[in-house]
């Protein structure tokens, strides 16, 4: 066999056979550097407001890579994962809210150790994910994406109605939570500890698009009849698939509720569902780093222009439309070039 | 000719008012091309979408070797060795040859949930992929999106797809269409020699093929299988000339 493997395969790590220092590679690199240096730079220069941007483009991306799992690599639109960005700070939230208060949540304390923080985010994120999509991915297309808003919708208004953890005032952190051996009130070590789980999130896309389960998923997303003629049932690949695409982006929400010190039902709404799609559709759908290159953007613009003017929107709109209509594999299609595959 | 690989014994199925399917019984022997014809609308994709699992009869039962399958998926029988090829091809276009054909080997290793180390490098994979594709005479194209392949061409990586599999039968859809006569003989060659390791159960338009290729013909009309035989006999029988040959 001396043939180079396939370089058509599923999308996430490097084409293995071409060389490793390609343009692609190149702009993934320069994006990751980009998102490194700029805050140890601002850091540098006492603007701790601009680490703090950093932190949150760090975690709107990587909601964004958890969402774009679903989206791009599984073919499965979501609408509602708005419910684990805003599961994920709530526990946090609520975590925090009691091992400040010294009391008991469901018989057990609260804790304000990070580690003890995430794992329970992903854990909860991963349960609601594992019945929303039992039932969501029964449905397709335009239903598929409304049953996930609806889901959403009801964690949003089940939040906004629930007076024990502020109801529509929201749920104040008034100490970051820790973690052990860092500084977390740090501005830039706790925009580190957001890198590395950005850095993690993008790592385990790629390794999973690469594997056999990558391999089933993509297919259940190209032509799920071949999948199953090949012997593979899609139900419980996608299934899976929309359940890790949950934990990532509620690990995300977990980091966010720390890093604003205030977790509201806002996290939940369908606005913040809608922004995560806007993201993964600027960045470029199944690109590993669409939703980097994506978050980038939307927050840059969202900074600059709002700044100039509360109609910023106005200029995202018509940059998505421009992305929909000439660059369908989004920013980063057309930094990075196309890939030939779906 | 040996034992019944697949069986299928008083099959209906009703849409409505349309019997598509009536009282249908058929089998597939060891060593045989057993073929299915019919006119447009004999309710032929009907039934093969019974086989294949895609779809429940009403009524009757259908067994691969000693094992019922009526009520499995389409997944689990493939799993249990009934390959398929499509009347209109069924394959994931932005994808290599060589990744169509991989994800069968992947399916009959067991569970997918294996996350962590890549297939473009796995021999177990590559290996039976490759040697399917070398009994399609497609190695060279192994590599090719399977958008750049012609009609042909995705005919045969269909096969492959269904051979990777080890099937005990082979359930071809109308696998000479659109072939031209170059490609119709080669295929034709082609079953000759395989129906000795697995049965084919084709269904196919090309009446030249199938006179030649087949041991038995079913011949099905509104649903109900009017004549059942040999090339010869088929050839000879008034019902089936008045139904289907026309003339």
């Amino acid at each position: 066999m001396t043939r180079p493997p396939s370089t058509t395969a599923p999308t996430a790590g490097p084409p293995s056979g071409s060389h490793w220092l390609n343009r692609r590679r190149l702009v993934e690199v320069a994006l990751l550097a980009l998102m490194l240096l700029a805050p140890v730079a601002a850091h540098l220069l006492g603007e701790i407001y601009y680490v703090n941007l950093a932190s949150r483009v760090a975690l709107v991306a990587m909601a964004a890579v958890g969402l774009n799992l679903a989206i791009g690599f599984g073919g499965m639109i979501s609408f509602g994962h708005a419910a684990y960005f805003g599961l994920g700070g709530y526990v946090a939230g609520i975590s925090a809210h009691h091992a400040f208060e010294g009391s008991l949540v469901m018989g057990l304390p609260g804790s304000d150790n990070m580690l003890v923080i995430w794992l329970a985010a992903v854990l909860l994120c991963g349960l609601l994910a594992l019945a929303i999509g039992a039932i969501s991915l029964r449905t397709t297309g335009v239903y598929f994406i409304m049953i996930t808003l609806a889901f959403a919708q009801m964690a949003y208004y089940f939040a906004n109605s629930w007076p024990d953890y502020g109801g529509e005032d929201g749920l104040p952190i008034y100490l970051r939570n820790a973690l052990p051996g860092i500084d977390t009130n740090h501005a830039l070590s706790f925009f580190l500890i957001c890198f590395t789980a950005l850095v993690l999130s993008l790592a385990l896309t790629s390794r999973l698009m690469r594997s056999r389960f990558g391999a089933a998923l993509t297919m259940a997303r190209l032509n799920e009849t071949r999948l199953a003629t090949a012997g593979i049932s899609p139900f419980p690949i996608r299934l899976v698939a929309f359940v890790i695409s949950a934990m990532i982006t509620g690990l995300a929400g977990a980091l966010y509720a720390d890093l604003n010190g205030f977790v509201s039902p806002s996290m939940l709404s369908w606005h913040f569902s809608g922004e995560l799609m806007v993201i993964v559709i600027l960045g470029g759908v199944g690109r590993l780093y669409g939703p980097l290159a994506g978050a980038i953007l939307f927050v840059m613009m969202e900074t600059l222009l709002g700044g100039l003017t509360e109609y910023w929107q106005f200029f995202l709109g018509l940059v998505l439309l421009g992305v929909v209509l000439f660059a369908k594999q989004g920013v980063i299609g057309w930094l990075a070039g196309r890939e030939h595959h779906g | 000719m040996g034992e019944s690989v697949l069986s299928m014994s008083g099959l209906h199925k009703r849409f409505g008012a349309l019997q598509a399917t009536h009282d249908v019984s058929l089998d597939l022997k060891a060593g045989e091309i057993h073929a299915l014809i019919g006119p447009n609308g004999a309710g032929k994709s009907t039934l093969i979408a019974q086989i294949a699992g895609s779809l429940r009869p009403d009524a009757g039962k259908i067994h691969l070797g000693a094992r019922d399958i009526t009520a499995l998926g389409v997944a689990r029988r493939a799993r249990l060795g009934l390959g398929r090829s499509f009347q209109v091809s069924c394959l994931a276009e932005p994808l290599s040859v060589l990744r169509n054909v991989m994800i069968g080997a992947q399916a009959l290793q067991g569970h997918s949930f294996r996350f962590w180390q890549p297939v473009d490098r796995d021999p177990s994979l590559l290996a039976p992929a490759r040697a399917a594709l070398e009994r399609m005479h497609l190695v060279h194209r192994a590599d090719t999106p399977v958008a750049e392949l012609s009609h042909g061409e995705r005919r045969q990586v269909e096969v492959a797809c269904a051979l990777v599999l080890k099937p005990r039968a082979l359930l071809l859809d109308e696998p000479m269409a659109g072939l031209g006569p170059e490609g119709t003989a080669r295929l034709t060659e082609l079953l000759e020699t395989l129906k000795h390791e697995v049965p084919i159960l084709l269904i196919e338009h090309d009446m030249d093929a199938v006179f030649r290729l087949a041991d038995r013909i079913s011949v099905l009309v509104a649903g109900s299988v009017i004549a059942h035989g040999d090339s010869e006999a088929i050839r000879r029988d008034p019902r089936v000339r008045d139904a289907y040959l026309g003339d």
